[in-house]
């Protein structure tokens, strides 16, 4: 136990040490490792979520189909993948606003977020949002209203979670690349909301 | 199981950071550590709720000491110890030994893969056997403990909720890690108020977790 901060060894040392045993060995391909950190850092992060949520905002037809089966339509879209076998889309409205944890890790829907921010890992947020959302939606910069219900969705099983912005206002006749480029990936997570027009 | 993953409700965490632009992996051994992690179940002839496992197993301060992507690789070192794939000690040693110290290396060990084995990809399942519960109907956590893996957080043991949706059926967590079977069964939408979580005292809100059937029971009323 604790044995290596007693030694010093860092995690980039440890980590370095782990592929190096596995590579030697034949076991991994560091190709296929290389491929996969520029799969998350490249191809697979919110402006997935973005357009899912922009085509939303634009289509009544595909809302209807993202809120009734959101891994079908986000699929339309050409999204799946890991972490992504089942996704429930909560749509934010007035007096009614979502917010989305993983308590037990850090579960989180890739295919449309990509992987999960700093803050969605943390200690305190995974503590704390189950127990009291309100006060860190503000602490996080989220001014609720007082009359807005606050829903929390623990993701214990497979079911992955994308909440729907209210679409800003002042937004009417945006296309949909103007209105994904004000869907951020902290407002569909829920702890935050999406930009306003400059 | 009470691990040091199990954190919901718990108090001492202090303030949430705000959030802001980061890169997707700040350095890059933790790129490496995702990489790896993704990587992990295969390596070491488990599945993904061994992996989860695995995380909660860690020594608490290993899992805290260096973040998310930290304990990935430490998950990731766990199985494939235990899977007999690397030996005990064998990054430690290698981790010193790059850092310029001269020390013996471990051999590998005999693999010792669990007896385990995915019957479809994913987790999953078409469940035959009819929903024990429907929506609307008011139920019970059960009072489970186990040392080993469950999904049944522990703030939300014991408590009274109202089932608000099925979800697809999927492999139990809680024998999957353990390669004890599939044990694919009904998952719901359990939707719970804030204070019957937290008291009185709590503010006003509502919790929703997806909760595998046997983790309930009928609560009447």
């Amino acid at each position: 136990m604790g044995e290596d901060p007693a030694e010093g060894l860092s995690a980039a040392l440890r980590v370095e040490a782990l592929e190096q045993l596995l590579a030697e060995r034949g076991l991994v391909d560091r190709a296929v490792l290389d491929g996969l950190i520029s799969r998350y850092e490249n191809d697979v992060g919110p402006l997935n979520g973005a357009r899912v949520v922009a085509r939303a905002w634009t289509d009544p037809g595909y809302r209807s189909r993202l809120l009734a089966d959101g891994t079908a339509a986000v699929a339309e879209l050409g999204f799946s993948g890991p972490q992504g076998e089942h996704l429930v889309v909560v749509e934010n409205g007035p007096g009614i606003h979502h917010v989305v944890v993983c308590t037990l890790c850090s579960c989180y829907p890739w295919p449309v977020l990509g992987l999960p921010p700093s803050w969605y890992k943390d200690p305190a947020y995974r503590a704390r949002v189950v127990r009291e959302p309100r006060t860190v939606l503000a602490e996080m910069g989220l001014q609720l209203s007082k009359d807005t219900r606050i829903r929390v969705w623990d993701s214990s099983s497979e079911v992955r979670y994308l909440v729907l912005p209210q679409r800003p206002p002042g937004t009417s006749g945006f296309s949909e690349e103007q209105l994904a480029a004000l869907v951020t990936r902290d407002s569909m997570v829920g702890v935050a909301l999406p930009g306003t027009p400059a | 199981m009470d691990g040091v993953a199990d954190l919901g409700g718990r108090h001492g965490w202090g303030r949430v950071p705000v959030p802001g632009p980061e890169p997707v992996f700040a350095e890059p051994w933790q790129g490496r550590a995702f990489a790896l992690g993704a990587l992990a179940a295969r390596l070491s002839g488990t599945n993904l709720d061994a992996f989860r496992h695995a995380l909660e197993r860690l020594n608490p301060l290993d899992y805290l000491a260096d973040g998310y992507f930290g304990r990935w690789a430490r998950a990731t070192e766990l199985l494939l110890v235990d899977s007999g794939v690397l030996a005990p000690g064998a990054v430690t040693a290698r981790s010193a030994n790059l850092r310029g110290d001269v020390r013996p290396e471990p051999a590998p060990p005999q693999p010792c893969k669990p007896d385990y084995a995915s019957t479809s990809p994913g987790s999953l399942r078409e469940v035959t056997t009819a929903a024990r519960f429907a929506v609307g109907d008011r139920v019970r956590t059960r009072d489970l403990r186990p040392a080993g893996h469950t999904r049944l957080a522990g703030y939300l043991r014991r408590r009274t909720g109202i089932i608000e949706a099925l979800r697809p059926g999927a492999v139990l967590p809680d024998t999957h890690a353990h390669f004890r079977g599939e044990n694919a069964q009904h998952v719901y939408a359990v939707v719970f108020e804030s204070r019957e979580l937290w008291g009185a005292e709590a503010e006003e809100f509502q919790i929703t977790a997806d909760l595998f059937e046997d983790y309930l029971e009928a609560a009447g009323g």
